[in-house]
């Protein structure tokens, strides 16, 4: 091919994804990164150096917002982990079990609430925990454990853990389509080796299974740490950008959104909130480092 | 053979199992949607209880017809997904075939570039997009969320693309240049048909994060005109939290369309994850 033609249709075809994406994704993110060392003096933006992220970490008033939200954000984090992988993998276990009936008709129904949108999935939980309606304790009336129910959402010791396990119930599909689909790829003459030497159903999914699918389940780990370190929407539509009760419920994203769009008579301030945005991209960044080179390229794979 | 895995005992275990997560899932969908046709006595009297002739009432949806203006967010949301959802596609599969077909320097580092935003997410940058949103005039127009939308979907729409593309016999589009086919027309006449399986993967996984997406509305376009179904339906619920009628018909109406749209597609969402397009 003639070396020095300018082939035009590659750039035509390149064009328009590489346009859009640069312009509406990358320059804002590095723009947000490059706003958070400015800040406002009576109208004029002056460059600040790290004085936004000092006051950030260290100013008594800013620092105390921004470590419970971290904190929170990581109890979050660590409620998916423990609660919504566990049972998307024991889902996952179950359905992918070679003569079950109805796996489908389970599969999209477990699914169902992974499609609804947060607002819906809010205000849904808050009318069913709602002590007014009374939907929550009269079931657990009917089992006789009436004595520990308590308006969990309205009360900080529970607030979080209960949102964290909201949505759990809301994004369990998730980890189990993805272990589902790991599960399916493991070939029917490993499973029936093992059975030969005597290793059948829980010691199966314990002892050939479960590293084989290890994989899969760093991914969806990494997945979750993603989507809650970003997380917003159901902290918003159930508990409102205040993230009450006493900011119990404040993570990363409820505090940024307050912070640079401000809330009642607190004015927005769009550099604090690029400081809390650029911590918040220092924090996945590191995450997915650490997934990248220090949890995949050491996990063992098997070759099926 | 296989005796130890077709246990009876065992399977009835898994199906009790099975059948109570389903429950889980299902029940808070369930009662919301029974009690958005009851009257409000009946919604609190006996909350679980079907509606029969004696409770049956359409008070609430009376009220969010009245109030809310939900044709007019259904619609906005509607055109924003459709076309975000184009333009992903579009713009997605012409990169992804540059990616595949071509050999040009560059190629991997492009290829790097595109894949960054599949791990970051756009939401970091919302400062910097509002800024530029309201500089260009677009603020509170659903271009401002289409462009978000598209930029959103296009790293993962060209990873996901460029695999598939890969697997297009070379001697068919070698066939075409023969014949003296541009290369404009071996990409839209005879590649991108032979791709359709992986487009619709792609469509679906963009659809619901699209439609259900709170943030950007919230931020870019939270004018009376430009609302998305989700923004509006939290707005409305918002305004009306101790109109129980209202709040739950409201909340029916925001399922009821992501309900109809999954049964349609979720054949097609469920194979697309499991055929591992996200690995």
């Amino acid at each position: 091919m003639n070396k020095a033609r300018i082939r035009w249709h590659i750039l035509v075809f390149l064009a328009p994804a590489v346009i859009v994406y640069t312009a509406v994704m990358i320059f804002p993110l590095f723009n947000t990164l490059r706003l958070a060392l400015y800040t406002r003096i009576e109208q004029e933006r002056v460059f600040a150096g790290l004085d936004n992220f000092r006051t950030l970490f260290f100013d008594p008033i800013w620092a105390e917002q921004f470590w419970n939200a971290l904190g929170n954000n990581f109890w979050f984090f660590l409620v998916h982990m423990l609660v919504q992988n566990p049972i998307g993998i024991a889902l996952a276990a179950l359905l992918s079990h070679p003569r079950l009936r109805f796996a489908a008709l389970y599969r999209s129904a477990i699914f169902i609430p992974t499609i609804l949108s947060f607002v819906i999935v809010g205000f849904a939980w808050k009318l069913i925990l709602s002590p007014i309606w009374g939907i929550a304790p009269s079931m657990l009336d009917a089992v006789g454990l009436k004595s520990l129910f308590a308006p969990w959402l309205g009360k900080e010791e529970y607030a979080l853990t209960t949102l964290a396990l909201i949505s759990v119930w809301q994004f369990v599909g998730i980890p189990m389509m993805l272990i589902y689909a790991a599960l399916l790829t493991i070939p029917e003459e490993i499973l029936e080796a093992g059975e030969v030497d005597g290793i059948t159903g829980m010691s199966a999914f314990w002892k050939i299974k479960l590293p084989l699918i290890l994989p899969s389940i760093g991914i969806i780990s990494i997945l979750t740490f993603v989507g809650n370190f970003n997380a917003f929407d159901l902290i918003y539509a159930a508990q409102g950008a205040l993230a009450g009760p006493d900011f119990s419920t404040d993570i990363l994203g409820t505090f940024m959104y307050r912070t640079f769009f401000g809330f009642q008579l607190q004015l927005g301030d769009p550099h604090m909130g690029s400081a809390i945005a650029g911590a918040m991209f220092a924090i996945i960044l590191l995450g997915v480092c650490i997934y990248l080179f220090g949890i995949q390229t050491r996990m063992r794979r098997y070759q099926l | 053979m296989n005796k130890a895995r077709s246990n009876p005992l065992n399977s009835v275990m898994m199906h009790g199992a099975l059948i109570l997560y389903t429950l889980i899932a299902l029940f808070p969908v369930f009662v919301i949607l029974i009690n958005s046709f009851k009257t409000r006595k009946a919604i609190f009297r006996e909350p679980l209880a079907l509606p029969d002739a004696d409770s049956f009432s359409t008070i609430g949806y009376e009220t969010v017809m009245k109030q809310g203006d939900f044709l007019l967010y259904f619609q906005n949301s509607m055109i924003v997904t459709v076309a975000s959802i184009f333009f992903v596609l579009l713009f997605g599969a012409m990169a992804a075939y540059a990616l595949s077909e071509y050999r040009f320097r560059g190629n991997m580092l492009m290829g790097l570039y595109l894949a960054l935003g599949i791990m970051i997410p756009i939401r970091i940058g919302t400062v910097a997009i509002l800024e530029m949103m309201v500089a260009t005039g677009l603020v509170n127009t659903l271009w401002a969320l289409i462009l978000v939308y598209t930029a959103q979907g296009l790293p993962l729409a060209v990873f996901i693309l460029s695999e598939f593309m890969r697997q297009v016999s070379d001697d068919l589009k070698n066939a075409g240049r023969i014949d003296g086919l541009s290369e404009y027309t071996i990409f839209f006449r005879l590649v991108l048909p032979l791709v359709r399986p992986a487009m619709a993967t792609v469509a679906v996984f963009n659809m619901i994060p699209i439609w259900n997406d709170l943030w950007f509305p919230l931020i870019l376009a939270p004018a009376e005109e430009t609302k998305t179904l989700t923004l509006g339906s939290q707005v409305f619920i918002g305004q009306f939290v101790t109109d129980w009628n209202a709040v739950l018909s409201a909340l029916s109406m925001a399922i009821l369309p992501v309900l109809i749209l999954y049964v349609i597609f979720s054949r097609q969402l469920i194979r697309g994850i499991t055929s591992g397009a996200v690995k």
